[in-house]
This record gives structure tokens, C-alpha cells and sequence, in this order.
């Protein structure tokens, strides 16, 4: 049984209002991206000596791969857990994960402070295995190159030449053997990050050995997440079919992850003695009571029978998590992240135009993609 | 079977891959140990006088043009480390500030600079090797020919130390390397360092770090009032002794163990956490994260197995749904299409 007549361009108008919109948030970011190289770092950033990382490696890299991890989880999905039946969401969901990789890889390589000398990460005898950056650095990088071979398919199907695919056709499961793996090792170790900066992470983020299976969780749960989302908003916005009864059966397997997620962080957190910072009355406990309940909430909504099968309350269970995964990364890297008296970080202007141009460019490309290449399901034919 | 075998390692990996981290702890290696022929500093923060002999000397050592902080034109007034500044020496004050290291309305100095731990978080997070520690001196040096400025050291180094020039377009990271880069070796030219040399007090004393822990545990025996002498420059050949009574010093040499301990140790009157050292425990951040980090690696039984029952899994599967491709391209049907138009 093949999909492939499933498949069709969007075939709308690509110049829509919208687009022009985000087309303008686009340039400005470009502008501001030029200022960087031109001008060096702080001309555009607010980083600083205590804050050495600020929004452009935490969204770009650290939560923007997450919020790509929706290939990856569908790809665990179909192809370990042999569920076929989710074909249908599978192109749009590696279209958006080669997107949000190759552009968190582009914010890499602008925050990157000596970037003309990235290839030395490149080079075997540069390498230094304890560190854990050389491993997400080289991991990401290996992911993007296999989310291309993965989307090859689809504009080769475009030109009808798909036949030239022959020999990729018969290695391609070694390609998507290798995209199960490799996030998984970068996103685990996404979190390993923390562990070496020790105290500077406030004692509700700094979990130690536990980092690695936060992280790898909370990919995960985006990662399914982020399909529903994105399903959703398709159906919304560009007029697809509503796929609810197939999104319905993932949330099993996001309720499976939340649970045990929620099981060891609250473990974590009353083993090492930790619960009471919840109740300071400070900026960390209100983000960590925030951050949970959006963890929260999505549990209620998905462990019901009847609302999950709802497409709207999908919709806000995969919003809130989308949410909740993007703040507990954004406050163990940043917001929990104190260097010590003296010290003060905020994103400046021009910091948040380059991460909005990048996002807005991200959008953007996919719907131009979608637009012109077979990548969504068309609705089953009567 | 074969491939049961394989689903069976797949699973057993990818489990291994969450639960690592847990058991990962199992297998943290311990702090690394001091170098064997440690050099380093004591910093007694009693005999310090804020003169900043130190920092201007260390200026000149490392080409480092003065800082202007604002409207100050007129002097070098670096507030903290940075892109142009190795070494600073800090005020700690309360109350009224008025008495020399006392903790009612006092004040006190203390000098930052790189630390030179023994287990470094710089050395341990950067991707390229551009952190190096030697492995006689125990010295550590930055590489800007590989650095990529990722500025992982800056958020591994427990103490804020490296520092990026992010006023330049191109800029490196810049730290104190205690005077023995490429190009200055004043270590490996039998010379001290730059900062110990042009102390007045004695209050920077360069030597071998057993031989600065001794003498710092000597001074916290001192009994206060006493005289001292205090040795200056190099603690192997000091100049003239600077004579001076003992103060109430505080029963901790600061660097001795905090995170697999310093090269360049402190000693003052002031508790450490009142002079901004960071909270610390014995245990270095660098051991833990190393641990959990070979942890995954082999607990993923060598990625390579991992990969192999990977594979073997999807292939079956991609067959079994008949999406040899994995992208549901149909080479059949588009062949057709191809021959009808
Ligand atoms: S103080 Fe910081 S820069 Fe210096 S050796 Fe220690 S970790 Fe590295
Ligand atoms: S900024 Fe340079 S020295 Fe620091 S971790 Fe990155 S590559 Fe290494
Ligand atoms: S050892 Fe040299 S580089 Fe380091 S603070 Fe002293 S003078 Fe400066």
C-alpha cells in the first residue's frame, strides 16, 4: 500500500498578506543579523561576561530543536513502533524539523563568537569528548544533513523524477535509523549542558544527572506535541482535512511521557530536599508554578476519554505543552541561570528582532513549501 | 530470531539512553587531581592594600589597553574582568567601610582573576580543546587559533572568568594564563608572574601550590597580634620580607578543595562568600557532568550497536508498510503518470 497519491501541494497563492507581513519581520532581523557581523557581538547583544548565553542560543538552538523534534517523534513513532497508520503526518512533520534544525544550526553559527573558525569542531583532533557542547554540536550538525536526505524525496517527487531515487530509496531506512538516534543523543545531552554550570542554575532547574532524561522527555513531548499543533493549526488555517482521530491515539503516548516526566521531577525535586524554593516568593518559584501547571493542565485534558478526542482541546492540551517544554528549558538556561551578584541580563531589541526574523523565516518557508511541493495529506477521497 | 535479538538491543539501548542519567551516577569519575608540578598563587587578602600594582603590571605583560568605565576618563577603572582586563582587584565594604578587614564597617580587597582549578569547568566544556590544562604546571591556557567562540568555558567556569571581546567583530575570549602564554613564557623562563612581581606587600605570592598551602595553613596558625614576616615575589626565592601583625584570619584557605580545588588560593579575615567567591562544594561540576556524559556514551552500548538495531528495525518496518523509501514515494505510480502524459 503506498500514500504517495495522498500527498499534494497546498497549491494556494504564496504571496498573501501574512507572508508580506512576515516577510518585513524577516528583513529586519536580517539587518540586525549584518549589525552582528559588522560590528561585533555586543553591538546588537546584551550578552555579557556573566551571561555568556542569551536568547539566540536558548531559543535558537536550545528550544528551537525541541520544537523540531516532531519528525523525530513521529519517526520513533512509525518506524520502531511500526505504526503505519501515521504516513499521513510524517512529511509536514520532517519539513518542519529540517526547518526549525538547519535555521537553530544558522543561529549557532551567527551567536558563534569566531564563527570563520567553525570547521575546527569539524576536525577530529580538535575534539574533546568530555565536552558535552562537542557532542551536540556535531549531532545537530549530522541531523540536519539526514532531515535533507529524508525531505529529498519530496522534490524529486515534484520534478517527477522520484525514479532517480532508486539507490537513496534503498539506504533510506539507514538515513532514518540514524534520525531516531541522533536526537536523541543531542537532545539528552542538550540538558547535560547544565550539569557543568553547576550553581549558576537555580537549585529548581539544577538537577544533576537527572538532566539528560528531562531533556530527552521534554523533547519528546514536544516533540509529539508540536504535530498536534501544527495538524491543528493546517486545519485551521490552510483549510486541511482535521486529522483528530489519528492525533487522538498519540496522546496516549504523550500522557505515558508526561507522567513519568512529572514522576522524576518532583521526585528529583523532594529526594534532594528541594520543594521548599516553591514557595519563595521569588521570580523562580512563580516560573516554576507556571511551567508546571502548563505540564499540568495537558495531563487533565489528555487523560480524558472525551476531551481528546476533541480538536479544539487537542489543540490547547499540544499549545500548553509546547509552552511548558519551551519554559522549562528557557528557565534552566536563562531565566533560573544566575552567575552571581553583578550580573544582569534581558535581551535587547535588536536581539529579539534576529530571533522573531529567524522564526519569521522559518514560517515562511514552510509555507512556501507546502505550498509548492507535495508535503500535506489530502483528504481521503470520497 | 536475529531480529528479535536486535529489537532487543535497540529497546535496551534506547531505555539506556533516558535511564543513563540516573545510572549514570554510578560511574562519575572523582575530581581530577592537582598537576604534579602545580604552580600557582596565594592571594592574602589582609596584606592586600588596593594599590593595583597588579593589574597595571598585568596590562603591560598582556598588551591590554586601560578600560574607560564612562565619564571616568581619567584613569584605568575596570569594575570586573573583561575583554581587557585579566585581573581586578574588588572592594568589599559594610557599614561605615572604615576599618581594614573587619566585618563591622569595614571593608577588604580581593583580587579576581583566573583561578587555575585543578579540575577546570573551561577545560572540561570546551568542544575544540581550546582550553588546555598543562600537565606539569597545571597552567591553564587559552587557544584562540581553535577557539570557535561558543563561549561554553564562560558558562563552565564556576568563577565568571573567560571573558569574549564582544565589542569586535572578531574577538576572542580572553583570561589570565598566568603569564606563561605563546609569546610572554615567563613561567617556563624561571620567572614569576606578572601580578606576583610587582605586589608590595606580598599580599600575590607566586610559588608551587604545595608550598603556597603550607604557608597558607601556617598563617592560620599564627597567633593574631603576632609579627610575621611575610615573604614576597616568588615563595622559593623571595625578596625582602614585608614585616606586619597577624590579623583574625579566617580558618579556611580558600581553593584548597572548593570544586577539586585552585592553583591560585585565597586566605582573608572576610568570610569567602562575603568577597563574592561562588558557592562551592568538594565536588567539581567538570567530574559530574564527565560522568554522566561517558555514561550515556556507553550505556548506549557504543552508538553504533544502538544504530544497528536501529536499523534493522525500521528496515522492517518501512518493508512491512510498504514504504521501502520511508517518505512514501511511489516509484511505480509515478512511472505510470510519467508514461500517460
Ligand atoms: S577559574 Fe574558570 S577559567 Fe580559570 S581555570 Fe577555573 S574554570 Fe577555567
Ligand atoms: S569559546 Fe572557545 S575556548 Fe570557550 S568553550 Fe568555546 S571553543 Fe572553547
Ligand atoms: S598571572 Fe599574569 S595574567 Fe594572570 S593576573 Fe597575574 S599578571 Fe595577570
Amino acid at each position: 500500500m503506498s500514500h504517495y497519491s495522498s500527498y499534494q501541494a497546498v497549491g494556494t497563492k504564496v504571496l498573501t498578506k501574512s507572508f508580506i507581513f512576515l516577510g518585513v519581520i524577516a528583513a529586519i532581523g536580517i539587518y540586525f543579523m549584518i549589525d552582528r557581523f559588522v560590528n561585533g557581538m555586543g553591538a546588537v547583544s546584551n550578552l555579557n561576561g556573566g551571561y555568556p548565553w542569551g536568547i539566540w542560543v536558548v531559543y535558537d538552538v536550545v528550544v528551537g530543536t525541541a520544537l523540531a523534534c516532531g519528525g523525530y517523534a513521529l519517526a520513533i513513532t512509525i518506524y520502531v513502533f511500526n505504526k503505519g497508520q501515521y504516513h499521513p503526518l510524517i512529511r509536514p512533520a520532517i519539513l518542519a524539523s529540517l526547518l526549525g534544525y538547519a535555521l537553530g544550526g544558522f543561529g549557532a553559527l551567527f551567536d558563534m563568537g569566531r564563527w570563520w573558525q567553525f570547521y575546527n569542531i569539524l576536525l577530529p583532533g580538535n575534539w574533546n569528548f568530555n565536552a558535552v557542547m562537542l557532542e551536540v554540536g556535531l549531532c545537530v550538525f549530522t541531523y540536519i544533513i539526514v532531515l535533507i536526505i529524508e525531505f529529498a524525496p519530496v522534490p524529486f517527487e515534484k520534478a517527477g523524477k522520484a525514479h532517480k531515487l532508486k539507490a537513496l530509496n534503498k539506504v533510506l531506512f539507514f538515513f532514518l535509523a540514524l534520525g531516531v538516534l541522533l536526537p536523541t543523543m543531542h537532545q539528552s545531552s542538550l540538558g547535560s549542558m547544565l550539569i557543568v554550570m553547576g550553581y549558576k542554575v537555580t537549585p529548581l532547574w539544577q538537577s544533576l544527572h537527572l538532566q539528560p532524561l528531562f531533556a530527552i522527555l521534554t523533547a519528546l513531548i514536544m516533540g509529539f506535541s508540536v504535530v498536534i499543533f501544527e495538524v491543528s493549526m493546517g486545519t485551521a488555517a490552510l483549510g486541511q482535512p482535521s486529522e483528530a482521530p489519528l492525533l487522538s491515539k498519540l496522546t496516549k503516548a504523550i500522557v505515558w511521557l508526561l507522567s513519568i516526566y512529572l514522576l522524576f521531577r518532583f521526585g528529583e525535586l523532594a529526594v534532594r530536599g528541594k520543594l521548599g524554593f516553591i514557595l519563595d516568593a521569588n521570580l523562580n518559584a512563580f516560573m516554576f508554578i507556571l511551567e508546571t501547571s502548563l505540564f499540568v493542565i495537558p495531563l487533565m485534558i489528555l487523560r480524558d476519554e472525551e476531551k481528546r478526542k476533541k480538536g479544539k482541546q487537542l489543540l490547547i492540551a499540544g499549545t500548553c505543552l509546547l509552552l511548558a517544554g519551551s519554559l522549562y528549558r528557557f528557565n534552566a538556561f536563562l531565566i533560573g541561570y544566575d552567575p552571581g551578584p553583578g550580573f544582569s541580563y534581558f535581551p535587547s531589541a535588536p536581539e529579539i528582532m534576529v530571533t522573531l526574523g529567524i522564526i519569521a523565516i522559518e514560517i515562511m518557508a514552510y509555507l512556501f513549501i507546502v505550498k509548492i511541493f507535495p508535503v500535506l495529506h489530502r483528504a481521503e477521497q470520497a | 530470531m536475529k531480529r528479535r535479538e536486535f529489537l532487543k538491543a535497540a529497546v535496551g539501548s534506547a531505555a539506556a539512553v533516558t535511564c543513563g542519567g540516573v545510572a549514570g551516577s554510578a560511574e562519575a569519575r572523582e575530581n581530577l587531581k592537582p598537576a604534579p608540578e602545580a604552580v600557582g598563587m596565594l592571594y592574602d587578602s589582609t596584606l592586600c592594600v588596593g594599590c593595583k600594582a597588579c593589574v597595571t603590571k598585568c596590562k603591560e605583560v598582556n598588551g591590554m589597553p586601560p578600560e574607560i568605565d564612562g565619564e571616568h576618563k581619567a584613569w584605568d577603572s575596570a569594575r570586573d574582568l573583561s575583554g581587557k582586563t585579566h585581573n581586578v582587584i574588588k572592594v568589599f565594604r559594610s557599614g561605615s567601610g572604615q576599618n581594614k578587614d573587619q566585618m563591622k564597617d569595614g571593608y577588604a580587597f580581593e583580587k579576581r582573576s583566573c583561578m587555575h582549578c585543578v579540575d577546570p569547568g573551561c577545560v572540561s566544556a570546551c568542544p575544540v580543546t581550546a582550553m588546555r590544562r598543562h600537565d606539569l604546571t597545571g597552567i591553564i591556557t587559552h587557544h584562540a587559533d581553535v577557539c570557535i567562540g561558543c563561549r561554553t568555558c564562560m558558562t563552565g567556569c564556576p568563577y565568571n572568568v573567560p571573558q569574549f571581546e564582544y565589542d569586535k567583530p572578531f574577538g576572542q575570549i580572553q583570561k589570565c594564563q598566568m603569564c606563561n602564554q605563546a609569546g610572554v613564557e615567563r613561567i617556563d623562563q624561571g620567572q614569576m608572574t606578572g601580578c606576583a612581581e610587582v605586589c608590595p606587600t606580598g599580599a600575590t605570592l607566586f610559588g608551587k601550590r604545595s608550598d603556597l598551602l603550607a604557608e597558607a595553613k601556617r598563617r592560620l596558625t599564627l597567633k593574631e597580634g603576632e609579627h610575621y614576616l611575610y615573604p614576597r615575589g616568588d615563595l622559593a626565592n623571595p625578596s625582602k620580607p614585608h614585616e606586619k601583625a597577624v590579623p583574625d584570619y579566617q580558618q579556611h584557605v580558600w581553593g584548597e578543595k572548593e570544586a577539586g580545588g585552585t592553583n591560585v588560593m585565597h586566605i582573608s579575615s572576610i568570610p569567602f562568600d562575603k568577597l563574592g567567591m561562588p558557592p562551592l562544594d568538594e565536588r567539581s561540576y567538570a567530574s559530574i557532568s564527565e560522568g554522566v556524559q561517558h555514561g550515556l556514551y556507553s550505556y548506549m552500548a557504543l552508538p553504533a550497536v544502538a544504530l544497528a538495531g536501529l536499523t534493522a528495525i525500521v528496515r522492517r518496518n518501512t518493508v512491512a508498510q510498504g514504504d521501502e523509501s520511508g517518505m512514501d514515494t511511489d516509484f511505480e505510480h509515478d512511472e505510470k503518470e510519467e508514461g500517460q502524459s
